[in-house]
Formats: C-alpha cells, sequence, structure tokens
C-alpha cells in the first residue's frame, strides 16, 4: 500500500490569453493521479495565477508510484461551454521514491500543450512519503536506481557487478485504436504520451524488480527505447546493468575499483580469471565432450550442437558456428595467454579464465551495457559481435504476452552470445538493440564487443577473495592488457594478422582492433584520435510482406560488407589501428537501406602501425590508366600523410622486423575451420586473401571502384582547432576546460531525382552528412579549440523520398596549449571522482620478450587475413517463425584485419555472380616489411606524454561571473557522463520524457524546420525544468533517443515524436569547496566561455 | 534535391551578434548571407555558402522566436524555452531596443498611430533605413509609450525597469515618449538641422524642471514626467510684465547691456535685438497655455530667437553669455516679482536654446 503523494499548486505565469473579450485567463488547476483527480480554485482573470493550493494527497500502492506519472492540466474556466485545456504537465515522481535521490520537487514546468507547444509556466511541489515495504512478493522495486550513464556513476562505487537485465512491455498504439478516427489530435496525442509515460514506470518497475532479484541496487547503462510499429502496436523494451553500488561519501575518493567482486550468485556466468579454489580447469557442465584439452588441433565448434533458436540450415560461418559451442572458450583460452607469455601468465589465466566462464556461463547473457569500465575489469577484448535479423510484424493480439517480442531478442542475443564464444569470449560489453521499421517489416539489430573480464566484479564475497586474488593481480594488467587477442592464435576464429604487443612484446596482438566501447582510460595512444563514418545507400524495390523482408535479408549482409570496408578503408588513410565506439546503424525505407556506421579512429601504441593503401590498376597495359592510378596514389599517400600530422600520429619508429610469413603454413591454416561442410571450400580459397599488413592494395577495375577511392578522399578534414569523435571524450585530449555546449540538429533531405543510382544516392548521403558535420563546426566555431564528442549520428527513411540525419553531441573546449600532455591529476579531465581514473601508463618499458618477437612471429598467419563480412554473409538464413516472419541474422564481427573481396567471392558461391564485379577491386598485395628491430624510441615518447602536469594549470577557472536578475537556474546538459572541471556530488534520478507535438498551421509556424526548431527547443526546456525542479543543475549522459518526424504538407500538417533521457545531477565546480546544491540561480553555470558561443 | 528541414538547437542558445544586426537591420536571409560573406566569415572557417545559409537561416528563426519575449523583456530573464546567459539577454534587449537616429527623427513628434505606421514605407524611402527595421522601432516606441502610460512613478525610471535597457536608452526613449505625448512639432524644415540628440537633451530638460513630477511633492502621479505642470504654465503669463511694462524692458535692457559691454564682438546686434528677442522669449512662455503653442515650441524658440541670432553671427559663445546675463539681469529688477517661475523657464530654455544653437 504504502506510499502517500502530496502535491501543491503554487501559482502559474505567462499564461496564454484564453479569453479574448479581456485578454485574460481564468486558470484552474486539476491534479491527477491514478484515478483520483483534485481540482484548485479558478483564479479569476489572470495571466500570473496564484493558487496557493492546499496539500492534494494521494494514497496509492507503490506499484503505482512507480508506474503512474502525476498529471498536472492546466485549464482555463468557462462558464457557458466546456473548459479549455491550455496544457499539461506529466511528473515523474520515480526520482522520491529512492532515498539517496531527490527528496522534494519544487519549481516552475512548463505547461506544454501537443498542438501549441508551451503556453506558460506552473509552479509545483510535490513530495511522496514511502512506508517501508518488506514483503518479498511485492510488485514493486522501489529504490532501486537506475543510470542512463553508461560507466559506474561518478559518486558510487560498484561492489558488484550483476549482469545484464532486460524486459520489454507491449501494448496496442492508441494512435491506432478506432476511437482515433473520432476523437482530436490532441486527445490522441496525449493518450499516447501517457500511455508511453505508463508503460516506462512499468518496464522500470519489472526491471527493478529483476534487479532486486538478483541482489543489486541499480541499474547502470540503463537503455529504454521504443518501436512504433503502427498497426501492430507498441513496444516498449529496456536493457541495462544490474549493479551493485556503494555511495562513496562525496569528497572521500575511495578509488571505485577497490573491489569489484566476482560472479555474485545470479552473475555468474562470467570470468575467466584466477580461480582461488579450483586449481584445476573446471568445465562447465554443458562443455560438450569435443572441448578436450587444448591441443592446436582441436577442431572447434565440431560440435554443432546448435541450441534451438537457429536454424540448422544456417550456413554457418565461422562465427556463427561458434555460437553453438559454448564450450569452445575454455579451451582456446589456454592457448591463447600460453603463446608467449610469460609462465606466470599461462596456467594462471587459464584458471581464471575457467571459473569466469563458469560464473558468466551460468547466467543467460553474460552483457553489459556499459562501454566503459573500473580499471582491471576488462581483461581482453576480442572483437565487435553483432545479429540483425529482418521480422515481419504482425499485430499483438494480446498486449498481456509480449512473447513473439520476446522470443525474438531471445535469439538476437542468444546468436551475440555465441558469436562471443567463437572469439574466445564469454562476455559482451557495450551492448546495445535497436531496431528500425519501415512498414510491416522491422529490423532488429544487437551489437557489442566481446570481451574478458575479471571475475572479481561478479563474485559473491569480495572482501575474502580480495586477499587471495592480489596475487593475479600482481601481473597487474597492463595498459595494452585489453589489445591482447582472446583467443586461440593457433585457433583463430577468423584469420588475422598478429604481432607481438607493441607495449609489452609479450602477447599478441592483432592488427586491428574494432570494439563498440570507449576507450578504456589506461589505454596508450598515438597521437590523437577522430570520428570516421561509414555511409552507404542500397536502392532496392518496393514490394510488400514477406518479398520484402527477403529482399531486404538480401541486401543487409553486402552493406555490412561495405561499410566495414569503407570503415578499414577510412581508418588506414588515417593511419589509425582502432576504431573504439563502433555504432552500425542501417535504416530500412520504402525503397532504400540506409548505412551509417560511426566510430572513433584512434592509434593504440600497442598495436602495429597500419599499413598504407596501395592502387593497383587493372590493365596494366594501359598508359593513361596507368598515369591516372600514379596520381590517385599520389593523392592517397599524400592524405595519409597530412592526416598523420594532423592527429599527430608519429609512432615510435620501429624498424619493422618481419611480421608473419607471407604463407600460412596449410597445417596452420587447417587448424582455422571448423568442420563444416562449407569449410573445405572456404580453406582453399584463403590463400588468395594472405598478405601482408602494408599491403593493402585497391585495385581499380571499374567505375565502381573508382567512386569508392573517390568518396574515401572526399571526408573533408576536420577544420583547424576542430576535433570530432564519437565517444565520450576524445583520445588524446586531457585537458577540457569548462566551454560546454550540447546540441541538436536534425536535416531531412528530399530526393527529387526518381531514377537514382546506388552511386548517386551514396553520394547525396555521404554529402549531407559532411555538410552536416561542417555546418556543425561553423557554428561552433567560436569555441575553439574545442572537440565534438559523443557525435551521435541517427539516420532514417522517413518517406519515401526523405533521409533523415539527427545529431545530438557536445562541444567542450580544451586547452590548446596542453593538449598534448596527460596530466597527471585526472580529476580534472573527468567529474572529479579521483577514483574512476587511475590512469597512470606504465612507463616502463617492457622488457621484451626477447626471443618471442622473432621466432613465433613467423609462424603467425599473418597473412591470411580473413575480413569479418565474409564470415557475417553466410549467416543470412531465413527461418519462418509462427506469425510468418522472416529472420536474417548477420553477425558484424570483429576486426577484420583487411578485407578481401577475393577469398570472399569465392567462397559465397551463391553470390558468386553478384559479386563477380567487386571482387577483384580490393586485393591485399604483399609487400616485404622488414624485420622489426626492437627500437627504445618508443618508450621516450610515451614518457614524454605521460609527464605529470603540475595540477591546476589546466585547469580553466573561469570566473563564475553572476548577472543577477535571472531566476531561471542554468542547467547544463550533456551526452557524456562528466562534465569537464566539475564534481558530480548527486545523481538525483534518470529523466526519462516523450513528447508529442503536432500542428495543423504548419506555414504559420515557419514551416517545418521552425516547427521542429521550436519543438525541439521546447523539450530541451521541458528536461530543464524537471532537473531543475529536482534540485539540480545538469544532465548527464542525455540522449535523444527517438526523433520522429512526419509532415504532410499540403494539408498543412506536422507531426513529432521525441523521447530523450539522461541522468539529473547536482555537480560542482572543482574549485568550489562544499557543495552548493539544490537552486543554484544564475550565474553558477554562466561563465563566460561557455555561453558566449555566438 | 533539396534540403528540405535543417535545423541545430543548442542548449545554450547561440546568437552571433552580427547575424543578430543584420536581422535587426532587417535585411533578409539572402542579403544577410551576402553580407557576411563580404565580412570574410568563410575564409576564417573554411566553410562553403550553403553552410552560412543554413546558419544565416537558424539564427534568423532562433530571433523570430525570441522576439515575441522582447515584448516584454522582463519575460525574458524567466522564460524556460531558451538559456541564455544573462549578458547576452541584455545585449539581446539593447539592441533590440535600440534605433537609428534619422529613423526616429521622422517620427519623433508624431502620434504613434497606424496612420503613422502607414507612412512608414515613406520614412524608409527617405531615411535608407529597411522598413522592417522600421516597423520595429516604431513598434518599440509604441509598445514602450503604452507601457509607461499606465505607470505611476518617474518616467526613466518606469523605462529602464520594465524594458531592462541601459540608462542612457531609457533616456532616450523618455524623450521620445514625451515628445510624442506633447507632440512637439519637430519635423519643419526650419527645425531639420536639429538632430534626435539635440532634441533628447530638451526633452530631458523639459521633464526634469516643467512637468508635474518635477516639483516632488508627490512621485507617484499618472503622466507624471509625461504632461507640462499646468500651474506652471499658468504662472508664465506673469512674465509677460517683462514686455508690457516699458520701464520694466528698458531697465532689463540696460542692465544687460551694461554687463555685456565689450565682451562680446556682437555687442552692438544685442543691444539692438534686446526688446525684439526679449519679446520673443517672453511671448513664447506666455502662450504655453495653448495646447498648440506648446506645440510649436521648438519652431518659436527657433524663429524668435536662434534665427535673429544667427542672422547676425552670434557665436555660441555670444549666445551663452547673453542669455546668462538676459537671466541674471531679471533678479535685479525691483519690480519683478516672478523670481521663481523666471527661473524655471529661463533654466530650461537656457539650455535648450545652447543645446539648439549649432554654430
Amino acid at each position: 500500500m504504502p506510499g502517500k503523494l502530496k502535491a501543491k499548486i503554487v501559482a502559474g505565469r505567462h499564461l496564454p490569453v484564453m479569453d479574448r473579450a479581456s485578454d485574460l485567463t481564468d486558470a484552474f488547476v486539476e491534479v491527477k493521479f491514478g484515478n483520483t483527480t483534485f481540482k484548485t480554485d479558478v483564479c479569476p482573470k489572470s495571466l500570473n495565477p496564484q493558487w496557493n493550493s492546499e496539500w492534494f494527497k494521494f494514497e496509492v500502492d507503490d506499484e503505482d508510484l512507480q508506474d503512474e506519472p502525476l498529471q498536472i492540466t492546466v485549464l482555463d474556466h468557462d462558464t457557458y461551454s466546456a473548459n479549455d485545456a491550455i496544457g499539461k504537465v506529466y511528473i515523474d515522481i520515480d526520482p522520491l521514491l529512492c532515498s539517496e535521490a531527490a527528496s522534494v520537487i519544487s519549481g516552475w514546468f512548463p505547461i506544454y500543450d501537443t498542438i501549441h507547444g508551451i503556453r506558460g509556466e506552473i509552479n509545483v511541489l510535490v513530495k511522496v512519503d514511502l512506508f517501508n515495504d518488506l514483503n518479498r512478493f511485492r510488485q514493486s522495486s522501489c529504490g532501486v536506481k537506475f543510470f542512463c550513464t553508461t560507466s559506474i556513476p561518478r559518486c558510487y562505487r560498484v561492489a558488484m557487478v550483476h549482469g545484464f537485465v532486460e524486459e520489454l512491455v507491449v501494448n496496442e498504439d492508441p494512435e491506432y485504436q478506432w476511437i482515433d478516427r473520432i476523437r482530436t489530435p490532441r486527445a490522441s496525442n496525449e493518450a499516447r504520451q501517457r500511455l508511453i509515460s505508463l508503460m516506462s514506470g512499468e518496464l522500470q518497475r519489472k526491471i527493478g524488480l529483476k534487479v532486486l532479484e538478483m541482489g543489486g541496487n541499480a541499474v547502470v547503462g540503463y537503455l529504454q527505447c521504443f518501436d512504433l510499429e503502427g498497426e501492430s502496436g507498441l513496444v516498449v523494451r529496456a536493457i541495462g546493468t544490474a549493479c551493485t553500488l556503494d555511495k562513496l561519501s562525496s569528497g572521500a575518493a575511495a578509488s571505485i575499483n577497490t573491489h569489484m567482486h566476482p560472479n555474485t550468485a545470479p552473475a555468474s556466468n562470467a570470468c575467466n580469471s584466477p580461480s582461488k579454489d579450483g586449481k584445476e580447469p573446471v568445465f562447465t557442465e554443458d562443455l560438450p565432450s569435443s572441448s578436450g584439452p587444448p591441443t592446436p588441433f582441436r577442431a572447434l565448434p565440431t560440435t554443432s550442437s546448435s541450441p534451438p533458436p537457429f536454424s540448422p540450415s544456417k550456413p554457418c560461418s565461422r562465427q556463427s558456428s561458434s555460437s553453438d559451442t559454448d564450450l569452445s572458450l575454455t579451451p582456446k583460452t589456454g592457448m591463447g595467454s600460453g603463446g608467449s607469455a610469460g609462465k606466470e601468465a599461462g596456467p594462471l589465466k587459464t584458471l581464471l579464465r575457467q571459473q569466469t566462464q563458469t560464473a558468466l556461463e551460468q547466467r543467460e547473457f553474460p552483457f553489459f551495457t556499459l562501454t566503459s569500465f573500473p580499471p582491471g575489469f576488462l581483461v581482453h577484448v576480442g572483437g565487435v559481435v553483432s545479429a540483425r535479423s529482418v521480422k515481419l510484424l504482425d499485430r499483438i493480439h494480446n498486449p498481456d504476452e509480449p512473447e513473439t517480442r520476446d522470443a525474438w531478442w531471445e535469439e538476437i542475443r542468444q546468436e551475440i552470445k555465441s558469436h562471443a564464444k567463437a572469439l574466445g569470449c564469454h562476455a559482451v560489453v557495450g551492448y546495445s538493440e535497436s531496431t528500425s521499421i519501415c512498414e510491416e517489416v522491422c529490423i532488429l539489430s544487437a551489437s557489442g564487443t566481446a570481451a574478458i573480464l575479471n571475475p572479481r566484479y561478479m563474485r559473491d564475497g569480495c572482501l575474502d577473495i580480495g586477499s587471495s586474488d592480489h596475487r593475479f593481480e600482481e601481473p597487474s594488467p597492463p595498459s595494452c592488457g585489453f589489445c591482447h587477442i582472446p583467443y586461440d592464435e593457433l585457433n583463430m576464429p577468423f584469420p588475422a594478422q598478429l604481432t607481438y604487443c607493441y607495449h609489452c612484446r609479450r602477447q599478441k596482438v592483432p592488427d586491428v582492433l574494432f570494439t563498440t566501447i570507449d576507450l578504456p582510460p589506461e589505454a596508450a595512444v598515438t597521437g590523437q584520435g577522430c570520428l570516421i563514418q561509414a555511409r552507404l545507400c542500397r536502392l532496392k524495390k518496393k514490394a510488400q510482406g514477406e518479398v520484402n523482408a527477403t529482399a531486404i535479408s538480401n541486401l543487409l549482409p553486402f552493406m555490412e560488407y561495405e561499410l566495414h570496408t569503407q570503415l578499414m578503408n577510412k581508418l588506414k588513410l588515417r593511419s589509425m589501428n582502432a576504431l573504439f565506439g563502433l555504432r552500425i546503424q542501417i535504416s530500412v525505407g520504402e525503397n532504400m537501406l540506409l548505412g551509417l556506421a560511426s566510430a572513433t579512429g584512434v592509434y593504440l601504441t600497442a598495436l602495429p602501425a597500419p599499413g598504407g593503401i596501395q592502387i593497383a590498376g587493372k590493365t596494366p597495359g594501359d598508359l593513361s590508366n596507368e598515369h591516372h592510378i600514379l596520381a590517385i596514389q599520389k593523392r592517397i599517400n599524400d592524405t595519409i600523410a597530412k592526416n598523420k600530422e594532423l592527429y599527430q600520429i608519429n609512432p615510435p619508429e620501429l624498424t619493422e622486423e618481419a611480421v608473419g610469413s607471407p604463407i600460412p603454413e596449410p597445417r596452420q591454416r587447417s587448424r582455422l575451420f571448423r568442420s563444416h561442410s562449407e569449410s573445405s571450400d572456404e580453406l582453399s580459397e584463403l590463400d588468395l586473401s594472405h598478405g601482408k599488413k602494408d599491403a593493402f592494395v585497391l585495385e581499380i577495375d571499374d567505375t565502381d571502384a573508382v567512386e569508392d577511392i573517390h568518396s574515401l578522399l572526399t571526408d573533408a578534414p576536420t577544420p583547424t582547432g576542430f576535433y570530432s569523435c564519437n565517444t565520450e571524450i576524445m583520445p588524446g585530449i586531457y585537458n577540457w576546460t569548462s566551454g560546454l555546449q550540447m546540441f541538436t540538429s536534425v536535416r531531412v533531405f528530399r530526393l527529387s531525382n526518381a531514377n537514382l543510382t546506388n552511386q548517386g544516392l551514396n553520394k547525396i548521403f555521404t554529402d549531407l552528412c559532411e555538410n552536416l558535420l561542417k555546418s556543425l563546426y561553423f557554428k561552433l566555431r567560436s569555441m575553439i579549440p574545442c572537440c565534438l564528442c559523443h557525435l551521435n549520428f541517427t539516420v532514417a527513411v522517413p518517406e519515401e523520398e526523405l533521409i533523415q540525419v539527427a545529431v545530438t553531441a557536445v562541444a567542450m573546449t580544451f586547452d590548446k596549449d596542453q593538449s598534448q600532455e596527460k596530466p597527471g591529476d585526472r580529476a580534472m579531465t573527468k567529474g572529479g571522482s579521483e577514483n574512476e581514473e587511475q590512469l597512470q601508463f606504465p612507463l616502463e618499458l617492457c622488457a621484451e620478450s626477447t626471443s618471442a618477437n622473432n621466432q613465433p612471429s613467423a609462424k603467425i598467419p599473418g597473412t591470411v587475413s580473413l575480413l569479418t563480412p565474409a564470415a557475417k554473409i553466410y549467416q543470412n538464413h531465413l527461418i519462418t517463425i509462427p506469425p510468418a516472419g522472416l529472420q536474417e541474422s548477420t553477425n558484424v564481427s570483429s576486426r577484420a584485419p583487411s578485407v578481401d573481396y577475393g577469398s570472399f567471392a569465392d567462397r559465397c558461391s551463391t553470390w558468386l555472380e553478384l559479386l563477380r564485379l567487386k571482387a577483384h577491386t580490393i586485393r591485399r598485395g604483399s609487400v616485404k616489411t622488414s624485420r622489426r628491430t626492437q627500437s627504445l624510441a618508443r618508450s621516450v615518447s610515451s614518457s614524454e606524454r605521460c609527464s605529470p602536469l603540475p595540477e591546476g594549470r589546466s585547469r580553466s577557472l573561469r570566473s563564475t561571473r553572476s548577472f543577477g536578475g535571472s531566476s531561471v537556474t542554468v542547467v547544463k546538459m550533456t551526452p557524456l557522463s562528466f562534465l569537464p572541471g566539475t564534481r558530480i556530488v548527486k545523481y538525483l534520478g534518470i529523466i526519462n520524457m516523450f513528447f508529442i507535438r503536432e500542428t495543423t498551421s504548419l506555414r504559420e509556424e515557419g514551416g517545418v524546420s521552425g516547427f521542429l526548431h521550436s519543438f525541439i527547443a521546447e523539450v530541451f526546456a521541458m528536461v530543464r525544468a524537471h532537473v531543475a525542479a529536482l534540485g539540480g543543475n545538469a544532465v548527464v549522459s542525455y540522449s535523444m533517443k527517438e526523433c520522429v518526424f512526419m509532415e504532410n504538407p499540403n494539408k498543412n500538417q506536422a507531426q513529432c515524436l521525441i523521447n530523450v533521457s539522461g541522468d539529473a545531477v547536482i555537480f560542482v565546480r572543482d574549485t568550489d569547496q562544499e557543495a552548493t546544491p539544490a537552486q543554484m540561480n544564475t550565474g553558477q553555470t554562466c561563465n563566460s566561455g561557455t555561453d558566449g558561443a555566438t | 534535391m533539396s534540403v528540405e528541414l535543417d535545423v541545430f538547437v543548442g542548449n545554450t542558445t547561440i546568437m552571433d551578434e552580427e547575424v543578430y544586426q543584420l536581422w535587426l537591420d532587417g535585411h533578409t536571409v539572402n542579403d544577410a548571407v551576402k553580407v557576411r560573406m563580404e565580412g570574410g566569415v568563410l575564409d576564417e572557417c573554411e566553410a562553403s555558402a550553403d553552410v552560412l545559409l543554413s546558419d544565416t537561416m537558424d539564427q534568423y528563426r532562433t530571433f523570430q522566436m525570441c522576439e515575441r519575449l522582447l515584448y516584454s523583456p522582463a519575460k525574458l530573464a524567466n522564460q524556460l524555452l531558451f538559456q541564455i546567459p544573462p549578458h547576452r539577454q541584455a545585449m539581446l534587449i539593447e539592441r533590440y531596443y535600440a534605433f537609428d537616429d534619422v529613423f526616429v527623427r521622422e517620427v519623433l513628434g508624431k502620434k504613434l498611430s497606424k496612420g503613422t505606421k502607414k507612412d512608414l514605407d515613406d520614412v524608409s524611402a527617405k531615411t535608407g533605413v529597411t522598413l522592417k527595421s522600421c516597423r520595429r522601432q516604431f513598434d518599440n516606441f509604441k509598445r514602450v509609450f503604452k507601457v509607461v502610460e499606465e505607470l505611476k512613478g518617474p518616467l526613466v525610471e518606469n523605462i529602464r525597469q520594465h524594458f531592462l535597457l541601459s540608462d542612457k536608452l531609457a533616456r532616450d526613449y523618455a524623450a521620445i515618449v514625451f515628445f510624442a505625448n506633447n507632440r512637439f512639432e519637430t519635423g519643419k524644415r526650419k527645425l531639420q538641422y536639429l538632430t534626435f540628440q539635440d532634441f533628447a537633451f530638451c526633452a530631458g530638460q523639459l521633464i526634469n524642471n516643467w512637468t508635474v513630477g518635477a516639483v516632488g511633492e508627490n512621485n507617484m502621479v499618472e503622466d507624471m514626467d509625461v504632461d507640462l505642470d499646468k500651474e506652471f504654465l499658468q504662472e508664465l503669463k506673469e512674465l509677460k510684465i517683462l514686455i508690457t511694462d516699458k520701464d520694466l524692458l528698458d531697465q532689463h535692457k540696460s542692465l544687460v547691456c551694461t554687463a555685456l559691454r565689450g565682451k562680446t564682438k556682437a555687442f552692438n546686434e544685442m543691444e539692438a535685438n534686446f526688446k525684439n528677442l526679449s519679446r520673443g522669449l517672453v511671448n513664447i512662455a506666455a502662450k504655453l497655455t495653448n495646447t498648440k503653442d506648446v506645440r510649436d515650441f521648438f519652431i518659436d524658440l527657433v524663429e524668435k530667437f536662434i534665427e535673429p541670432c544667427r542672422s547676425d553671427r552670434w557665436t555660441a559663445a555670444d549666445m551663452r553669455i547673453y542669455l546668462t546675463h538676459y537671466h541674471n539681469s531679471a533678479h535685479i529688477l525691483d519690480t519683478f516679482k516672478h523670481q521663481v517661475v523666471w527661473d524655471r523657464y529661463m533654466g530650461v530654455v537656457k539650455s535648450c536654446i545652447f543645446k539648439m544653437y549649432h554654430d
């Protein structure tokens, strides 16, 4: 039963004129919660009414408290006719249910109407008295904290990470109910807003219950989305990572990382790490017999004990096949670490791994939505895993049984899990899910980064373990640890070119690494990073139902493949060797598919330097052609050189020693393959693909290829003074100052040309993105030097000939003079939770493991570079599920060191014809690399970079001038989890808001741009108002999850839906001694630099 | 193929002062783009014309959305829609309410009515200020006029508080309101040489000395700074004695001439014209009870006093010395009893003439 909600309506201001005759308004307010409604008196003839109502009290279940929003409606009293609604305010009272969050909601809220927008403001006071409910069977989960932030929130310490939680609720979309034909648009919009608010509340409550069951007290990395499936309904789904968080006493910097534990009971699916108890490899029961002792010859997943969700018919690629093998893990690991590493690591690791594994395997999905981790949490990273599936939507008949949707996601997750296994990893981090819907076709996508985690964070009773654990920590994970391959080098899930880590020289690393996570803070990078985008359009025929779904399924693998190729090329062009924050979005429209991959490229010091790109002509005889090719080659080389300079990539000069022999020994190759029927074919083709890392050859044999190269070179460099990335912070920049500007930009492009080619379309799409970026740089030029962080692009095809691109990001200023140095004091960089960052760079030169370099490297099948996409393609398969759905699943995996069309095409006999043209466009060549001699140059450079700075020098102490006068709390917003130069002292709760805006007077509101401009501004205003009412002064981890825009210019109408989320927080400047929470008026945050953005 | 929708919204509203000025000046988006391009903004940041167009459109939209708030600037501070730092708010307001002197000169003293507004295109053509900008400025005058009309208390202070303007701008608006209210004639050809600032100064003098509020007994009366003090105007009639009483007039003249002799080259002209000039000034005072004559106050000053002096080639210094003695000598006339009224009148007239007498 337990809860009493109290609300008081204080006053209104700036109300609209509702009575034309008097130019005034007779306003009163209805306060509604659940089914109870109270009313205030009418405040006659005033645009600034003072109601000062009594406390309205609602006695309600805490279940309702979680689900329902408080609904405040402002009306104009009319004696003779119906009262006119002025607008509404929905207040989510969830933050009040958690003792550590806000205690009161008090402030001015914009009064919002779905037709007219914001119409004045209302001052409201809300409190909750919560009684303790110890009922074990309760349905509520009050007190569980939710965070959108995808890292451990500052000012908390993680005691344990329990793991993945997900939930999904479905309902009919009010917009498509019969009643919608007779009700007003306003009523329909409000019904929708209310419903989604209810569903979000319910979802959060249910997830909270799961968290409590697991023994946790918080959800971190909470990602809620909804799918507007049109006729077939409305789905609200969420995923997150359950954790047990301990609050740090503010100021006291307990290092978060201290203990993390190993598998908690619920959590135990995880880890491979030294098990203190099990001295022997413990195989989980589900290990298939096949997983014998780690012999180099083990054919991995012969055992296609494929779990039910996968159709047996699925042509298996390496990755998918691996899926079936939960088992392969153990054996592989042994090898992986064994290779060259010191002895101490070897066996220990194996043990470690096994234990983790057991722990992780017990849980259904060892997924983590986090993208950055406490130090030591992440042991190794395997690469990106992803899966997509195309479904046909069907009406949701029974909202109480969301099974179908659940099953869909279940399938995808299983697949992801198996891909991770194939990469020798037991967990997936940086995990996210998304959908794209067009008519009745829906593409479900999931992606993450396969990884091996430290089990300490997932185990119970960390404390006692702590003592025994320390020995494993002794060889404390080097900063390069996460780059080391988690899989068995002799039994690689896909061919990759391995070398010894350039940092520690002990373990193998791949030549290229793709991940969906943020750059681990301890990672050493050379130079700065930059945003890398691959963009692609594919036309498709208009079709219906299954035909359509099939067509889409067939296109997907090609798109992924091409996006991948583009990413790889652009990465090489920038002389970088790793991608972080990779996000591949594929959007479906009626007649085309759009693909956009964004990531932040960096040069990881631990990875080998990327080779250049070589252009080869198809017809060597032709002189003019050759000339042309030379010209292109020159351009490419110039670009690479320029980029190196631009991003300050001056890797230590290493005289390369030969890495890998050009031709893998057959014996070795054979190990690569599973015993699938196709394997044998693949095998023989693989030779084509071998090459050296320096030999990345693009072959020009047709116009397509020319176009490709052209597009490669058209990416305009970022203007001087700007950097951009899509991760939290820019690798290579450490001294942020306090200038901050969060923004959202939306563009819709109309294609009027009816018969466009793919190339034409690609060009348009690329230009659209490039121009958008250019505009952003221009807008923010006054902030130079600055970096656009968390550049998050979302593409959509709202109508047949429209392409919509939306971007939300934050521009942050930094101190140019010191950008090269990594300050010793991290506090200034990040939100001041000292704990988070312990980025000391190991300065010591890793004692090179001598022999290691020469010998083993020769054996590495460095040449066999099989590209991921190839793997993906195989997984195309079709499953007919009961309600007539189509499924296709692709796996974008990991790092493909390079791309090789040749082998790819040949193996895909089915698509042979199709791919023929492309087949030879890109091929690796083989250029000899010189032997690498151990040069110490590296160490020198790294020590320079690490030189600690005197604290404060880089901290910008912009005076907080207060200008007085303003009574509105300044609320900062950022998509990042921190604000530079500040300390977050309190999290006040999650902000999750959904708004609809509609107009029937589009022209009068300034056309589509005017309409959307004011709507977005209104959404910002409402978010800020809610945060301010909670007593906060910032929103972190802000994101715009949905921005659905529809227009009908002929009818002068438009409609837009926006969903935003984030964490409301109180921050204080590093310079301020004591927390000054609550309403800090005005000037506080207005420092000249920030807002000055002209 | 075209960009159909293009918006950029920052959490802190981004505003470029240069674009704001172009918008205020009434330039179209395309003109503004042209001006900006010529200004070289592109060169400094490697952008293209498209980028500039998109940025300009965005900013124009932002300004249009803000405009509504600028109508009552106090709202700008506590509205929630745009997060604008206070110093920028001040800039927005100050610039929005700023006006062109050439424009205001045209409408000064005119009734702020629809009729006047209709003629703004002529004003625009004459002054070279765009029609859009003329309308904004005119509407600003009207808005300020309407608001202060209903307020009690000192005019300048009211304007300053209500519209959050700087002291200087508030004083200018007070002058405009004062002129509009009393409908002073400023458009005659003979007055063309006077600038707005000349008039604004005079308005300040009148407001501070001749209105109801100037007396200072009760400063919470409506229109106290807008309407001239009726009693005072009545009392001005008494000054007539200075010209009707022949003895007084002669006495006054000899006092002034004695004081001036040898101090100025224009002495002969001063002596010759004394009676005329004195009659002029006193007659102006005596007629101020008529609304019509109030309106002609400035034209009268020019015709009856400034022009004759100018034709005699008085310097500004001559003017200063003459008026000072003219004013002070009246105190010595023992039969002249209206010293207080005389001071109140001459104080203002003196400083107005000083301001209006351009060499």
